[in-house]
Protein backbone atom coordinates (compact mmCIF):
# COMPACT_ATOMS: atom_id res chain seq x y z
CA UNK A 1 0.00 0.00 0.00
CA UNK A 2 1.36 3.41 -0.89
CA UNK A 3 0.34 6.50 0.94
CA UNK A 4 0.56 10.00 -0.39
CA UNK A 5 0.21 13.04 1.84
CA UNK A 6 -0.46 16.54 0.69
CA UNK A 7 -0.37 19.22 3.31
CA UNK A 8 -1.20 22.90 3.12
CA UNK A 9 -0.64 24.65 6.42
CA UNK A 10 -2.21 27.86 5.31
CA UNK A 11 -4.86 28.15 2.70
CA UNK A 12 -4.78 31.74 1.61
CA UNK A 13 -7.63 33.80 0.29
CA UNK A 14 -10.42 32.78 2.64
CA UNK A 15 -11.58 34.56 5.76
CA UNK A 16 -11.31 32.65 9.00
CA UNK A 17 -9.77 29.56 10.49
CA UNK A 18 -10.66 26.17 9.18
CA UNK A 19 -9.47 22.90 7.74
CA UNK A 20 -10.64 20.31 5.30
CA UNK A 21 -10.84 16.62 6.06
CA UNK A 22 -11.75 14.17 3.33
CA UNK A 23 -11.41 10.41 2.90
CA UNK A 24 -11.57 8.45 -0.30
CA UNK A 25 -11.58 4.68 0.02
CA UNK A 26 -11.53 2.36 -2.97
CA UNK A 27 -12.19 5.29 -5.26
CA UNK A 28 -15.24 6.37 -3.30
CA UNK A 29 -15.43 9.61 -1.31
CA UNK A 30 -16.39 8.35 2.12
CA UNK A 31 -16.08 11.42 4.24
CA UNK A 32 -15.77 15.18 3.80
CA UNK A 33 -15.64 17.68 6.61
CA UNK A 34 -15.01 21.38 6.47
CA UNK A 35 -13.59 21.84 9.97
CA UNK A 36 -14.04 25.29 11.36
CA UNK A 37 -12.05 25.62 14.54
CA UNK A 38 -12.20 29.34 15.01
CA UNK A 39 -13.39 30.06 18.55
CA UNK A 40 -17.07 30.99 18.89
CA UNK A 41 -17.48 34.71 19.34
CA UNK A 42 -20.60 34.92 21.53
CA UNK A 43 -22.09 37.98 19.88
CA UNK A 44 -25.62 36.74 20.44
CA UNK A 45 -24.91 36.30 24.14
CA UNK A 46 -23.45 39.70 24.76
CA UNK A 47 -26.23 41.45 22.88
CA UNK A 48 -28.55 40.29 25.67
CA UNK A 49 -29.42 43.15 27.97
CA UNK A 50 -28.12 45.82 25.58
CA UNK A 51 -30.38 48.53 24.26
CA UNK A 52 -32.11 47.77 20.96
CA UNK A 53 -30.48 50.83 19.39
CA UNK A 54 -27.02 49.39 19.99
CA UNK A 55 -27.53 46.33 17.78
CA UNK A 56 -26.33 47.87 14.47
CA UNK A 57 -23.04 49.08 15.94
CA UNK A 58 -22.37 45.92 17.94
CA UNK A 59 -23.22 43.48 15.15
CA UNK A 60 -21.22 45.50 12.59
CA UNK A 61 -18.18 44.30 14.49
CA UNK A 62 -18.86 40.71 13.49
CA UNK A 63 -17.37 41.33 10.07
CA UNK A 64 -14.83 43.78 8.70
CA UNK A 65 -15.82 43.08 5.11
CA UNK A 66 -19.60 43.06 5.42
CA UNK A 67 -20.47 45.27 8.41
CA UNK A 68 -23.23 46.97 6.41
CA UNK A 69 -25.02 43.64 6.05
CA UNK A 70 -25.09 43.22 9.83
CA UNK A 71 -26.25 46.78 10.30
CA UNK A 72 -28.99 46.40 7.73
CA UNK A 73 -30.34 43.11 9.04
CA UNK A 74 -30.30 44.41 12.62
CA UNK A 75 -32.00 47.77 12.02
CA UNK A 76 -34.71 46.20 9.90
CA UNK A 77 -35.32 43.47 12.49
CA UNK A 78 -35.59 46.10 15.23
CA UNK A 79 -37.93 48.20 13.12
CA UNK A 80 -40.03 45.10 12.43
CA UNK A 81 -40.23 44.46 16.17
CA UNK A 82 -41.29 48.06 16.80
CA UNK A 83 -43.76 48.20 13.93
CA UNK A 84 -41.90 50.84 11.92
CA UNK A 85 -41.27 50.91 8.18
CA UNK A 86 -38.57 53.16 6.76
CA UNK A 87 -39.30 54.28 3.20
CA UNK A 88 -38.54 56.95 0.65
CA UNK A 89 -35.09 58.47 0.41
CA UNK A 90 -33.94 56.80 3.64
CA UNK A 91 -34.75 53.43 2.13
CA UNK A 92 -32.85 54.41 -1.02
CA UNK A 93 -29.82 55.48 1.01
CA UNK A 94 -29.79 52.11 2.73
CA UNK A 95 -29.80 50.42 -0.66
CA UNK A 96 -27.01 52.70 -1.80
CA UNK A 97 -24.91 51.89 1.26
CA UNK A 98 -25.42 48.19 0.60
CA UNK A 99 -24.37 48.69 -3.04
CA UNK A 100 -21.10 50.12 -1.73
CA UNK A 101 -20.54 47.01 0.35
CA UNK A 102 -21.37 44.64 -2.48
CA UNK A 103 -18.91 46.44 -4.74
CA UNK A 104 -16.17 46.46 -2.13
CA UNK A 105 -16.64 42.85 -1.06
CA UNK A 106 -17.28 41.30 -4.48
CA UNK A 107 -14.44 43.16 -6.20
CA UNK A 108 -12.01 42.11 -3.50
CA UNK A 109 -13.01 38.51 -3.98
CA UNK A 110 -13.12 38.58 -7.76
CA UNK A 111 -9.76 40.22 -8.35
CA UNK A 112 -7.64 39.41 -5.35
CA UNK A 113 -8.94 36.16 -3.92
CA UNK A 114 -10.63 34.16 -6.68
CA UNK A 115 -9.06 35.18 -9.99
CA UNK A 116 -5.65 33.68 -9.13
CA UNK A 117 -7.33 30.24 -9.00
CA UNK A 118 -8.45 30.52 -12.60
CA UNK A 119 -5.28 32.09 -13.95
CA UNK A 120 -2.89 29.73 -12.21
CA UNK A 121 -1.26 31.98 -9.64
CA UNK A 122 -0.51 31.52 -5.97
CA UNK A 123 -2.16 34.80 -5.14
CA UNK A 124 -2.91 38.35 -6.20
CA UNK A 125 0.70 39.49 -5.88
CA UNK A 126 1.96 36.86 -8.33
CA UNK A 127 -0.95 37.60 -10.60
CA UNK A 128 -0.26 41.34 -10.47
CA UNK A 129 3.21 40.87 -11.92
CA UNK A 130 1.64 39.62 -15.16
CA UNK A 131 -1.71 41.40 -14.97
CA UNK A 132 -0.97 44.81 -13.49
CA UNK A 133 -3.72 46.60 -15.41
CA UNK A 134 -6.28 44.06 -14.24
CA UNK A 135 -5.37 44.54 -10.58
CA UNK A 136 -5.30 48.30 -10.97
CA UNK A 137 -8.82 48.17 -12.36
CA UNK A 138 -9.95 46.01 -9.44
CA UNK A 139 -8.40 48.27 -6.83
CA UNK A 140 -10.00 51.35 -8.37
CA UNK A 141 -13.40 49.66 -8.49
CA UNK A 142 -13.09 48.63 -4.87
CA UNK A 143 -12.19 52.17 -3.94
CA UNK A 144 -15.38 53.40 -5.59
CA UNK A 145 -17.36 51.06 -3.34
CA UNK A 146 -15.43 52.25 -0.31
CA UNK A 147 -16.24 55.86 -1.24
CA UNK A 148 -19.97 55.16 -1.09
CA UNK A 149 -19.61 53.62 2.36
CA UNK A 150 -17.47 56.52 3.57
CA UNK A 151 -19.97 59.15 2.41
CA UNK A 152 -23.06 57.44 3.81
CA UNK A 153 -21.57 55.38 6.63
CA UNK A 154 -19.10 57.93 7.94
CA UNK A 155 -16.04 55.76 7.40
CA UNK A 156 -14.93 52.83 5.24
CA UNK A 157 -14.74 50.09 7.83
CA UNK A 158 -17.41 49.53 10.47
CA UNK A 159 -19.51 52.53 9.43
CA UNK A 160 -20.93 54.54 12.31
CA UNK A 161 -23.82 56.43 10.73
CA UNK A 162 -26.52 53.75 10.67
CA UNK A 163 -29.23 53.81 13.30
CA UNK A 164 -32.53 52.13 13.98
CA UNK A 165 -34.97 54.32 12.06
CA UNK A 166 -32.50 55.64 9.50
CA UNK A 167 -29.22 57.51 9.87
CA UNK A 168 -27.60 59.98 12.25
CA UNK A 169 -26.55 62.35 9.49
CA UNK A 170 -27.75 62.59 5.92
CA UNK A 171 -25.38 63.31 3.06
CA UNK A 172 -25.88 66.52 1.14
CA UNK A 173 -26.87 66.06 -2.47
CA UNK A 174 -23.51 67.44 -3.60
CA UNK A 175 -21.67 64.78 -1.55
CA UNK A 176 -23.42 62.07 -3.53
CA UNK A 177 -23.18 63.75 -6.92
CA UNK A 178 -19.43 64.06 -6.29
CA UNK A 179 -19.33 60.25 -6.56
CA UNK A 180 -21.10 60.22 -9.91
CA UNK A 181 -18.17 60.29 -12.33
CA UNK A 182 -16.21 57.60 -10.56
CA UNK A 183 -19.28 55.37 -10.29
CA UNK A 184 -19.91 55.91 -13.97
CA UNK A 185 -16.37 54.75 -14.66
CA UNK A 186 -17.02 51.88 -12.27
CA UNK A 187 -20.06 50.76 -14.22
CA UNK A 188 -18.00 50.57 -17.41
CA UNK A 189 -15.24 48.76 -15.54
CA UNK A 190 -17.80 46.34 -14.12
CA UNK A 191 -19.05 45.53 -17.61
CA UNK A 192 -15.46 44.84 -18.65
CA UNK A 193 -15.12 42.68 -15.56
CA UNK A 194 -18.15 40.60 -16.56
CA UNK A 195 -16.72 40.11 -20.04
CA UNK A 196 -13.28 39.23 -18.71
CA UNK A 197 -14.63 36.82 -16.07
CA UNK A 198 -16.76 35.07 -18.70
CA UNK A 199 -13.57 34.09 -20.53
CA UNK A 200 -12.00 32.28 -17.58
CA UNK A 201 -11.70 28.48 -17.73
CA UNK A 202 -14.52 26.82 -15.77
CA UNK A 203 -14.69 23.18 -14.72
CA UNK A 204 -17.78 21.48 -16.08
CA UNK A 205 -19.58 21.08 -12.77
CA UNK A 206 -23.16 21.66 -11.66
CA UNK A 207 -25.23 20.55 -8.72
CA UNK A 208 -28.94 20.46 -8.08
CA UNK A 209 -28.87 22.98 -5.25
CA UNK A 210 -31.81 24.21 -3.29
CA UNK A 211 -31.22 27.88 -4.02
CA UNK A 212 -32.44 30.27 -1.32
CA UNK A 213 -32.57 34.05 -1.62
CA UNK A 214 -34.73 37.06 -1.02
CA UNK A 215 -37.14 37.95 -3.78
CA UNK A 216 -38.60 41.46 -3.65
CA UNK A 217 -41.65 42.55 -5.60
CA UNK A 218 -39.93 44.69 -8.18
CA UNK A 219 -36.19 45.06 -7.64
CA UNK A 220 -33.01 43.02 -7.23
CA UNK A 221 -32.76 41.98 -3.57
CA UNK A 222 -30.70 43.88 -1.01
CA UNK A 223 -32.69 44.86 2.07
CA UNK A 224 -36.03 43.16 1.68
CA UNK A 225 -38.10 40.54 -0.03
CA UNK A 226 -39.70 37.21 0.67
CA UNK A 227 -37.40 34.29 1.34
CA UNK A 228 -37.90 31.91 -1.56
CA UNK A 229 -36.28 28.80 -3.00
CA UNK A 230 -36.42 26.89 -6.26
CA UNK A 231 -37.90 23.97 -4.30
CA UNK A 232 -40.97 25.62 -2.94
CA UNK A 233 -39.98 27.80 -0.01
CA UNK A 234 -41.85 31.10 0.06
CA UNK A 235 -42.00 32.83 3.41
CA UNK A 236 -41.50 36.13 5.13
CA UNK A 237 -38.63 36.45 7.60
CA UNK A 238 -40.95 35.60 10.49
CA UNK A 239 -41.22 32.09 9.06
CA UNK A 240 -37.47 31.53 8.69
CA UNK A 241 -37.01 29.49 11.83
CA UNK A 242 -39.97 27.25 10.95
CA UNK A 243 -38.26 26.21 7.73
CA UNK A 244 -34.55 26.40 8.46
CA UNK A 245 -32.53 25.07 11.35
CA UNK A 246 -29.00 25.33 12.60
CA UNK A 247 -27.32 22.23 13.91
CA UNK A 248 -24.09 21.78 15.76
CA UNK A 249 -21.63 19.31 14.31
CA UNK A 250 -18.57 18.14 16.17
CA UNK A 251 -16.08 19.21 13.55
CA UNK A 252 -17.10 22.85 13.37
CA UNK A 253 -17.47 25.72 15.79
CA UNK A 254 -19.81 27.34 13.28
CA UNK A 255 -23.35 26.00 13.16
CA UNK A 256 -24.52 24.21 10.03
CA UNK A 257 -27.62 25.53 8.31
CA UNK A 258 -30.15 23.14 6.80
CA UNK A 259 -33.72 23.22 5.65
CA UNK A 260 -35.68 21.06 8.05
CA UNK A 261 -37.27 19.24 5.14
CA UNK A 262 -34.44 18.72 2.69
CA UNK A 263 -31.04 19.46 4.23
CA UNK A 264 -28.34 21.50 2.55
CA UNK A 265 -29.17 24.65 0.65
CA UNK A 266 -27.27 27.40 -1.10
CA UNK A 267 -27.36 31.12 -0.42
CA UNK A 268 -25.33 33.82 -2.12
CA UNK A 269 -24.74 35.15 -5.62
CA UNK A 270 -25.79 32.01 -7.53
CA UNK A 271 -29.05 31.77 -5.60
CA UNK A 272 -29.82 35.48 -5.79
CA UNK A 273 -29.12 35.62 -9.49
CA UNK A 274 -31.00 32.46 -10.41
CA UNK A 275 -34.06 33.41 -8.38
CA UNK A 276 -34.08 37.08 -9.40
CA UNK A 277 -32.78 37.29 -12.97
CA UNK A 278 -36.00 39.01 -13.98
CA UNK A 279 -35.41 41.64 -11.30
CA UNK A 280 -32.15 42.86 -12.87
CA UNK A 281 -32.18 45.92 -15.13
CA UNK A 282 -32.35 44.99 -18.81
CA UNK A 283 -28.80 46.20 -19.49
CA UNK A 284 -27.45 43.97 -16.72
CA UNK A 285 -29.50 41.01 -17.96
CA UNK A 286 -28.04 41.56 -21.42
CA UNK A 287 -24.48 41.62 -20.06
CA UNK A 288 -25.14 38.39 -18.17
CA UNK A 289 -26.58 36.66 -21.22
CA UNK A 290 -23.65 37.82 -23.34
CA UNK A 291 -21.37 36.34 -20.71
CA UNK A 292 -23.09 33.01 -21.32
CA UNK A 293 -24.70 32.70 -17.92
CA UNK A 294 -28.28 32.01 -18.90
CA UNK A 295 -31.12 32.91 -16.56
CA UNK A 296 -29.91 30.45 -13.94
CA UNK A 297 -26.45 29.37 -12.90
CA UNK A 298 -25.68 26.23 -10.91
CA UNK A 299 -21.97 25.98 -11.59
CA UNK A 300 -20.33 27.27 -8.38
CA UNK A 301 -17.08 27.96 -10.23
CA UNK A 302 -18.99 30.52 -12.30
CA UNK A 303 -19.84 32.43 -9.14
CA UNK A 304 -17.01 34.78 -10.16
CA UNK A 305 -19.04 35.78 -13.23
CA UNK A 306 -22.22 36.14 -11.21
CA UNK A 307 -20.40 38.34 -8.70
CA UNK A 308 -19.21 40.48 -11.59
CA UNK A 309 -22.80 40.78 -12.82
CA UNK A 310 -23.86 41.82 -9.32
CA UNK A 311 -21.10 44.41 -9.23
CA UNK A 312 -22.43 45.79 -12.51
CA UNK A 313 -25.89 45.89 -10.97
CA UNK A 314 -24.57 47.61 -7.84
CA UNK A 315 -22.86 50.38 -9.81
CA UNK A 316 -25.99 50.79 -11.91
CA UNK A 317 -28.25 50.93 -8.88
CA UNK A 318 -25.93 53.31 -7.04
CA UNK A 319 -26.00 55.73 -9.97
CA UNK A 320 -29.78 55.48 -10.20
CA UNK A 321 -30.18 56.32 -6.52
CA UNK A 322 -27.64 59.14 -6.56
CA UNK A 323 -29.15 60.77 -9.62
CA UNK A 324 -32.58 61.08 -8.02
CA UNK A 325 -31.51 61.78 -4.44
CA UNK A 326 -33.19 64.65 -2.63
CA UNK A 327 -32.11 65.11 0.95
CA UNK A 328 -35.02 64.31 3.27
CA UNK A 329 -35.98 66.71 6.05
CA UNK A 330 -35.13 64.26 8.82
CA UNK A 331 -32.32 61.70 8.98
CA UNK A 332 -34.44 59.10 10.73
CA UNK A 333 -37.95 58.23 11.76
CA UNK A 334 -38.81 57.81 15.44
CA UNK A 335 -38.78 54.23 16.72
CA UNK A 336 -40.25 53.51 20.12
CA UNK A 337 -39.52 50.13 21.67
CA UNK A 338 -42.21 47.69 22.66
CA UNK A 339 -42.17 44.14 23.92
CA UNK A 340 -41.98 42.22 20.68
CA UNK A 341 -39.96 39.96 18.45
CA UNK A 342 -38.57 41.18 15.14
CA UNK A 343 -37.15 39.03 12.34
CA UNK A 344 -35.47 40.19 9.17
CA UNK A 345 -33.16 38.97 6.43
CA UNK A 346 -31.06 40.96 4.00
CA UNK A 347 -28.67 39.89 1.28
CA UNK A 348 -25.08 40.10 2.48
CA UNK A 349 -22.54 39.75 -0.33
CA UNK A 350 -22.19 36.06 0.62
CA UNK A 351 -25.92 35.46 0.94
CA UNK A 352 -28.91 35.62 3.23
CA UNK A 353 -28.23 37.12 6.66
CA UNK A 354 -31.04 36.49 9.15
CA UNK A 355 -31.47 38.32 12.46
CA UNK A 356 -34.08 37.89 15.17
CA UNK A 357 -34.36 40.02 18.29
CA UNK A 358 -36.77 39.62 21.15
CA UNK A 359 -36.91 42.94 22.99
CA UNK A 360 -38.58 44.07 26.17
CA UNK A 361 -40.88 47.08 26.56
CA UNK A 362 -37.92 49.16 27.75
CA UNK A 363 -36.00 48.32 24.57
CA UNK A 364 -33.52 45.93 26.16
CA UNK A 365 -32.60 42.92 24.06
CA UNK A 366 -33.78 39.64 25.58
CA UNK A 367 -32.75 37.26 22.81
CA UNK A 368 -30.63 37.72 19.71
CA UNK A 369 -30.27 35.16 16.95
CA UNK A 370 -27.99 35.69 13.97
CA UNK A 371 -27.69 33.24 11.08
CA UNK A 372 -24.88 34.29 8.72
CA UNK A 373 -24.54 33.06 5.14
CA UNK A 374 -21.36 31.07 5.65
CA UNK A 375 -23.07 28.90 8.29
CA UNK A 376 -25.90 28.26 5.90
CA UNK A 377 -23.54 27.33 3.10
CA UNK A 378 -21.28 24.98 5.05
CA UNK A 379 -23.19 21.79 4.22
CA UNK A 380 -23.22 22.84 0.55
CA UNK A 381 -19.48 23.45 0.59
CA UNK A 382 -19.00 19.91 1.89
CA UNK A 383 -21.32 18.46 -0.73
CA UNK A 384 -19.51 20.39 -3.47
CA UNK A 385 -16.19 19.07 -2.20
CA UNK A 386 -17.51 15.52 -2.15
CA UNK A 387 -18.56 15.74 -5.79
CA UNK A 388 -15.48 17.68 -6.90
CA UNK A 389 -13.14 15.13 -5.33
CA UNK A 390 -15.13 12.24 -6.83
CA UNK A 391 -15.00 13.81 -10.27
CA UNK A 392 -11.29 14.58 -10.09
CA UNK A 393 -9.63 11.53 -8.56
CA UNK A 394 -7.45 11.26 -11.64
CA UNK A 395 -5.75 14.56 -10.80
CA UNK A 396 -2.43 14.46 -9.01
CA UNK A 397 -2.30 15.60 -5.40
CA UNK A 398 -1.33 19.18 -6.11
CA UNK A 399 -4.01 19.64 -8.72
CA UNK A 400 -6.69 17.98 -6.58
CA UNK A 401 -5.75 20.06 -3.57
CA UNK A 402 -5.88 23.19 -5.70
CA UNK A 403 -9.28 22.26 -7.03
CA UNK A 404 -10.55 21.69 -3.46
CA UNK A 405 -9.27 25.09 -2.37
CA UNK A 406 -10.89 26.70 -5.37
CA UNK A 407 -14.14 24.91 -4.54
CA UNK A 408 -14.09 26.42 -1.05
CA UNK A 409 -13.21 29.86 -2.40
CA UNK A 410 -16.18 29.69 -4.79
CA UNK A 411 -18.18 30.58 -1.70
CA UNK A 412 -16.04 33.55 -0.64
CA UNK A 413 -16.36 32.02 2.84
CA UNK A 414 -16.24 34.54 5.63
CA UNK A 415 -15.34 32.29 8.52
CA UNK A 416 -14.27 35.33 10.44
CA UNK A 417 -12.51 38.58 9.87
CA UNK A 418 -10.04 38.37 12.69
CA UNK A 419 -7.57 35.87 11.33
CA UNK A 420 -7.38 33.72 8.32
CA UNK A 421 -5.94 30.39 7.61
CA UNK A 422 -7.16 26.98 6.72
CA UNK A 423 -5.10 23.86 7.07
CA UNK A 424 -5.57 21.31 4.38
CA UNK A 425 -3.94 17.92 4.29
CA UNK A 426 -4.88 15.41 1.67
CA UNK A 427 -3.71 11.90 2.39
CA UNK A 428 -4.22 9.15 -0.10
CA UNK A 429 -3.60 5.50 0.37
CA UNK A 430 -2.89 3.40 -2.66
CA UNK A 431 -4.89 0.23 -3.28
CA UNK A 432 -7.66 1.33 -0.98
CA UNK A 433 -6.85 4.88 -2.15
CA UNK A 434 -7.45 7.10 0.85
CA UNK A 435 -7.58 10.83 0.61
CA UNK A 436 -7.33 12.43 3.98
CA UNK A 437 -7.12 16.10 4.61
CA UNK A 438 -7.08 17.70 8.01
CA UNK B 1 6.73 67.02 -1.27
CA UNK B 2 3.71 65.23 0.21
CA UNK B 3 4.50 63.34 3.39
CA UNK B 4 2.40 60.69 4.97
CA UNK B 5 2.68 58.57 8.07
CA UNK B 6 0.42 55.54 8.28
CA UNK B 7 -0.02 53.80 11.59
CA UNK B 8 -1.40 50.30 11.29
CA UNK B 9 -2.94 48.11 13.94
CA UNK B 10 -5.74 47.47 16.37
CA UNK B 11 -5.70 49.32 19.67
CA UNK B 12 -7.91 46.67 21.23
CA UNK B 13 -5.36 43.92 20.74
CA UNK B 14 -2.51 44.77 23.09
CA UNK B 15 0.77 45.43 21.29
CA UNK B 16 -0.98 45.33 17.93
CA UNK B 17 -1.72 49.00 18.65
CA UNK B 18 1.98 49.96 18.49
CA UNK B 19 1.80 51.46 14.99
CA UNK B 20 -1.26 53.49 15.89
CA UNK B 21 0.43 54.77 19.05
CA UNK B 22 3.43 55.97 17.05
CA UNK B 23 1.22 57.67 14.48
CA UNK B 24 -0.85 59.38 17.16
CA UNK B 25 2.29 60.70 18.79
CA UNK B 26 3.39 62.22 15.49
CA UNK B 27 -0.07 63.64 14.86
CA UNK B 28 0.16 65.39 18.24
CA UNK B 29 3.67 66.72 17.74
CA UNK B 30 4.05 67.72 14.09
CA UNK B 31 0.60 67.84 12.49
CA UNK B 32 1.65 70.78 10.31
CA UNK B 33 4.46 68.77 8.70
CA UNK B 34 2.85 65.50 7.95
CA UNK B 35 -0.47 63.84 7.32
CA UNK B 36 -1.06 60.99 9.71
CA UNK B 37 -3.63 58.31 9.05
CA UNK B 38 -4.63 55.24 10.98
CA UNK B 39 -5.29 52.00 9.20
CA UNK B 40 -6.28 48.44 9.95
CA UNK B 41 -3.87 47.31 7.24
CA UNK B 42 -6.35 46.66 4.46
CA UNK B 43 -4.11 46.54 1.37
CA UNK B 44 -6.28 48.29 -1.21
CA UNK B 45 -6.78 51.16 1.22
CA UNK B 46 -3.06 51.32 1.97
CA UNK B 47 -2.10 51.42 -1.69
CA UNK B 48 -4.66 54.11 -2.29
CA UNK B 49 -3.29 56.15 0.60
CA UNK B 50 0.34 56.01 -0.35
CA UNK B 51 -0.36 56.84 -3.98
CA UNK B 52 -1.24 60.29 -2.71
CA UNK B 53 2.20 60.90 -1.23
CA UNK B 54 5.86 61.05 -2.20
CA UNK B 55 7.34 60.09 1.14
CA UNK B 56 5.54 57.49 3.20
CA UNK B 57 6.36 56.09 6.61
CA UNK B 58 4.43 53.04 7.66
CA UNK B 59 4.47 51.77 11.24
CA UNK B 60 3.12 48.39 12.26
CA UNK B 61 3.56 45.78 14.95
CA UNK B 62 5.42 42.65 13.92
CA UNK B 63 6.32 39.29 15.38
CA UNK B 64 9.73 38.02 14.29
CA UNK B 65 10.63 36.34 17.58
CA UNK B 66 13.05 38.91 19.05
CA UNK B 67 12.51 40.89 22.26
CA UNK B 68 9.28 42.93 22.50
CA UNK B 69 9.96 46.58 21.77
CA UNK B 70 12.73 45.89 19.26
CA UNK B 71 12.53 48.36 16.40
CA UNK B 72 12.98 47.24 12.80
CA UNK B 73 13.42 49.60 9.87
CA UNK B 74 13.09 48.66 6.20
CA UNK B 75 13.31 50.57 2.96
CA UNK B 76 10.50 48.90 1.01
CA UNK B 77 11.71 50.34 -2.30
CA UNK B 78 14.89 48.30 -2.01
CA UNK B 79 13.57 44.86 -1.09
CA UNK B 80 10.47 42.96 -0.06
CA UNK B 81 9.59 43.04 3.63
CA UNK B 82 10.50 39.99 5.70
CA UNK B 83 7.94 37.23 6.03
CA UNK B 84 6.84 38.13 9.55
CA UNK B 85 5.22 41.29 8.28
CA UNK B 86 2.56 39.20 6.65
CA UNK B 87 1.90 37.01 9.62
CA UNK B 88 -0.36 39.21 11.70
CA UNK B 89 -3.08 40.45 9.46
CA UNK B 90 -6.59 39.84 8.28
CA UNK B 91 -7.78 38.25 5.06
CA UNK B 92 -4.48 36.88 3.93
CA UNK B 93 -2.99 40.18 2.93
CA UNK B 94 -0.24 41.37 5.17
CA UNK B 95 1.66 44.60 4.78
CA UNK B 96 4.33 42.68 2.90
CA UNK B 97 1.80 41.53 0.32
CA UNK B 98 0.41 45.04 0.00
CA UNK B 99 3.92 46.33 -0.71
CA UNK B 100 4.55 43.63 -3.30
CA UNK B 101 1.17 44.17 -4.92
CA UNK B 102 1.93 47.87 -5.19
CA UNK B 103 5.39 47.12 -6.57
CA UNK B 104 3.91 44.80 -9.20
CA UNK B 105 1.41 47.35 -10.44
CA UNK B 106 3.78 50.30 -10.24
CA UNK B 107 2.06 52.00 -7.31
CA UNK B 108 4.83 52.33 -4.76
CA UNK B 109 5.57 55.86 -3.58
CA UNK B 110 8.97 57.43 -4.29
CA UNK B 111 9.98 56.60 -0.73
CA UNK B 112 8.40 53.97 1.51
CA UNK B 113 10.02 53.39 4.88
CA UNK B 114 8.48 50.71 7.06
CA UNK B 115 9.03 50.63 10.80
CA UNK B 116 8.20 47.42 12.59
CA UNK B 117 7.79 47.32 16.34
CA UNK B 118 8.25 43.87 17.81
CA UNK B 119 5.13 42.92 19.72
CA UNK B 120 4.95 40.75 22.82
CA UNK B 121 1.25 40.12 23.24
CA UNK B 122 -1.87 40.50 21.15
CA UNK B 123 -4.24 39.93 24.05
CA UNK B 124 -7.71 41.36 23.41
CA UNK B 125 -8.46 44.39 25.53
CA UNK B 126 -4.88 44.78 26.82
CA UNK B 127 -2.82 47.98 26.83
CA UNK B 128 0.50 48.28 25.06
CA UNK B 129 3.17 46.50 27.08
CA UNK B 130 5.75 48.92 28.57
CA UNK B 131 8.63 48.11 26.18
CA UNK B 132 6.34 48.37 23.18
CA UNK B 133 4.83 51.65 24.38
CA UNK B 134 8.34 53.07 24.73
CA UNK B 135 9.32 51.75 21.30
CA UNK B 136 6.28 53.46 19.77
CA UNK B 137 7.46 56.80 21.16
CA UNK B 138 11.00 56.09 19.95
CA UNK B 139 9.75 55.32 16.44
CA UNK B 140 7.73 58.53 16.42
CA UNK B 141 10.87 60.44 17.35
CA UNK B 142 12.93 58.69 14.68
CA UNK B 143 10.35 59.44 12.00
CA UNK B 144 10.23 63.07 13.13
CA UNK B 145 14.03 63.17 12.76
CA UNK B 146 13.91 61.63 9.31
CA UNK B 147 11.24 64.11 8.23
CA UNK B 148 13.35 66.98 9.60
CA UNK B 149 16.33 65.75 7.58
CA UNK B 150 14.19 65.70 4.44
CA UNK B 151 13.29 69.32 5.05
CA UNK B 152 16.86 70.56 5.28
Amino acid sequence: MTRRTIKVDQLARVEGEGALHAQVIDGKVEHVELNIFEPPRFFEAFLQGRDFREAPDITARICGICPVAYQMSSVHAMEAACGVTVGGALRDLRRLLYCGEWIESHVLHIYMLHAPDFLGYEGAVDMARDHAALLQRGLRMKKAGNAIITVIGGREVHPVNVRVGGFYRLPERRELTALHDELNWGRDAALETVQWAAGLPFPDFERDYELVALRPADEYPLNEGRIVSNKGIDTDAAGFEDIFEEIHVAHSTALHGNTKARGAYLVGPLARYSLNFDRLPESVQAAAMEAGLGRECRNPFKSIVVRAVEVLFAFDEALRIIDRYERPAEPSVPVEPRAASGQWATEAPRGLLYHRYDIAADGSIRVAKIVPPTSQNQPSVEEDLRDVIAANLALDDDALRGRCEQTIRNYDPCISCATHFLKLNVRREGGGETCDAS
Amino acid sequence: MRRLVIGIGNSDRGDDGAGLAAARELARNIPQVVTVVESRGEPAGLIDQWQKADVVFLVDACASGVAPGTIHRFDARLAPLPEHFGAVSTHGFGIGAAVELARAIGSLPASLIVYGIEAGSFEPGAWLSPPVAKAALDVAARIADELACLST
